[in-house]
């Protein structure tokens, strides 16, 4: 499976991932490689086979629908970029 | 003091032969003397002293366990709390973790004293540690080579004795990927049996914590400490956790070992080939059994590998957009910009070519026939394993097709590195445990064997490995430049 750059373009805006320009083409060859060595696996049928998600197969566990966590916003916080009343800013997204 | 094992460094603190602060200061000095090999991303100087001083109080009261004082490093991809935690990435450069991994608090619990923050491939994505933002680390048995990866500065520091001990990840093999090259022991635990909470993920469904140390003894002391169940981790196994070192010298008479046949066709280098052959004919002489075995769907570990590895990392890493910590490029013209730019600066290019491949396996129209694909063939991987279990005890076979290879050979060719990883990315998409003991040297550089157990059989894997390293000695070998 080929993909060009207009594809990894595509995917990467998908990611919001930015590639520089002069980088598409190494990026086109190589996924398209690994695209190449994914693909040997159509090699085995599986129609009968159930995907497996998990090595153990579980379940989501459930817990309790009480508060564990404290409050530590202001500790946390002191590892964002940039924050204001609380609040961790952006730019601004609504005019 | 440094080419004692952890188990013997406990017996020296309690006869009071040396204290935890001469050895935490003869292990820093090393690590400054060792610079060469770029194991270490940060080191936790003041606070390793301050926790020897605390673990000699303890000693001298009569108080305290088997890790007390005993200096070990941790790979940067466990958060510790307010200690920089890089994840090998640009993007956590400023992140000061506000809280502890599990692995950590467990560690700390015990007593154990923390050298620093290890060396690692970015996001754990590599097998040669050359994807770190921090620069590759270097093999301490050939400094031109790579010490592996993901956990290439764990392999690398321990292999240096710059710590009794260290902590890997294993998300495809990045625990005994490196142990191999470095010639130390490496455990990969069953997934679910050490828990991932403020371990940062990459890929949920494989990625599993584990120890690297000298000896298996070491390792099953190591692992006694990290394993349990935690209610912070919706996928660890609420299990008892059995004494490690209880069946460590079981006589292993009878083991019957499986040997996967296409393990040892083409691609395995041949002095790699007759080292793990040597090492077999070791356990022949110990009475076990050895019965070949074939598992025709391992070849395609590779290809679901790069379907499930990507996948979940594209997931879990779309958590890294500038707006809560980590790195935020300058002047974003708008939310698009800020997320985009930030994450293309603050990412390496092997991370983005899996975040890539992931995103398009998971998009509209392809999902099916790549992501539900990969699951599918990874449950008939998963059945290989199952029906060998039923015929054999454990699995044994080579870790690596080659020895560790030159710095910047791979760097060029993604799939070649990934083919690195043949021997060690099946167990992970089963969650099994598997360790990787040294096993001798082609040339001058060490070979790993690998030996593999069925799901939560650590215990039984341990005591194999052990017998084998009662009979030998490369777990003793370590480099000239670092004796």
């Amino acid at each position: 499976m080929a993909l060009t750059a207009e594809d990894v373009n595509k995917i990467a805006y998908l990611a919001r991932l930015g590639i520089d320009a002069k980088d598409i083409d190494a990026y086109t060859r190589d996924l398209s490689g690994i695209l190449g060595l994914v693909a040997q696996m159509s090699l085995v049928d599986t129609d009968d086979v159930q995907p497996m998600a998990h090595p153990m197969d579980q379940t989501q566990r459930l817990r309790a629908d009480e508060v564990t966590e404290q409050d530590q916003h202001e500790y946390f916080q002191k590892q964002a970029p940039q924050v204001e009343a609380d609040l961790y800013l952006v730019p601004k997204v609504i005019e | 003091m440094h080419t004692k094992t952890i188990a013997e460094l406990a017996k020296g603190l309690r006869a009071k032969e040396f204290s935890s602060l001469e050895l935490t200061q003869h292990y820093l000095d090393r690590i400054k003397q060792a610079e060469i090999l770029n194991s270490f991303v940060t080191v936790t100087e003041q606070q390793a002293i301050a926790t020897a001083k605390k673990a000699d109080e303890q000693l001298a009261s009569g108080e305290g366990g088997v890790l007390t004082g005993i200096p070990l490093a941790q790979k940067d991809i466990f958060c510790t709390q307010d200690v920089k935690t890089s994840c090998g990435s640009k993007m956590l450069d400023n992140f000061i973790s506000p809280y502890n991994a599990t692995v950590i608090e467990k560690f700390n619990q015990a007593g154990a004293v923390m050298l620093g923050k290890l060396n690692m491939d970015e996001f754990a994505m590599g097998s040669s540690n050359e994807t770190s933002f921090y620069g590759p680390v270097k093999n301490p048995w050939d400094t031109g080579t790579v010490p592996g990866g993901s956990s290439g500065g764990s392999a690398s520091a321990v292999a240096a004795r710059l710590a009794a001990g260290a902590t890997g990840t294993d998300t495809g093999g990045s625990i005994r990927q490196p142990a191999a090259f470095c010639g130390i022991t490496g455990l990969k635990p069953t997934y679910g049996r050490v828990s991932r909470y403020g371990m940062i993920a990459f890929a949920s469904s494989l990625d599993q914590a584990g120890p690297m140390t000298q000896t298996v003894e070491d390792a099953a002391i190591m692992l006694q400490t990290m394993a349990g169940f935690d209610v912070k981790d919706s996928t660890s196994v609420d299990l008892p956790v059995p004494d490690y070192r209880a069946e460590l010298n079981n006589n292993i008479s009878g083991l019957k070992i499986g040997v996967i046949k296409e393990f040892f066709a083409e691609g395995l280098d041949s002095e790699c080939a007759a080292t793990v052959e040597t090492a077999l004919d070791e356990y022949r002489k110990l009475g076990a059994e050895i019965k070949e075995i074939s598992m025709p769907n391992l070849k395609l570990s590779i290809p679901v590998y790069y379907v499930i590895a990507p996948a979940e990392c594209s997931a879990n890493l779309s958590r890294f957009d500038g707006v809560r910590f980590g790195y935020r490029c300058e002047n974003p013209e708008d939310l698009n910009d800020l997320y985009i730019r930030s994450r293309g600066e603050g990412l390496g290019a092997e991370v983005k070519r899996r975040i890539l491949i992931g995103t398009y396996a998971l998009s509209a129209g392809y999902y099916d026939a790549y992501y539900i694909k990969a699951q599918k063939v990874r449950r008939l991987i998963s059945e290989d394993f199952k029906k060998a279990f039923a015929e054999v005890d454990v699995i044994m076979g080579p870790v690596t097709p080659s020895t560790a290879f030159g710095l910047g050979e791979k760097t060029g060719d993604p799939i070649a590195m990934y083919l690195s990883d043949m021997y060690t990315i099946a167990v992970n998409l089963a969650g099994l445990p598997a360790i990787s003991v040294p096993a001798g040297f082609a040339g001058n550089k060490p070979v790993g064997l690998q030996i593999i157990g069925d799901y939560f059989a650590e215990s039984r894997v341990l005591n194999a490995a052990h017998q084998y390293q009662l009979v030998t000695d490369w777990h003793r070998r370590l480099p000239e430049q670092f004796a």
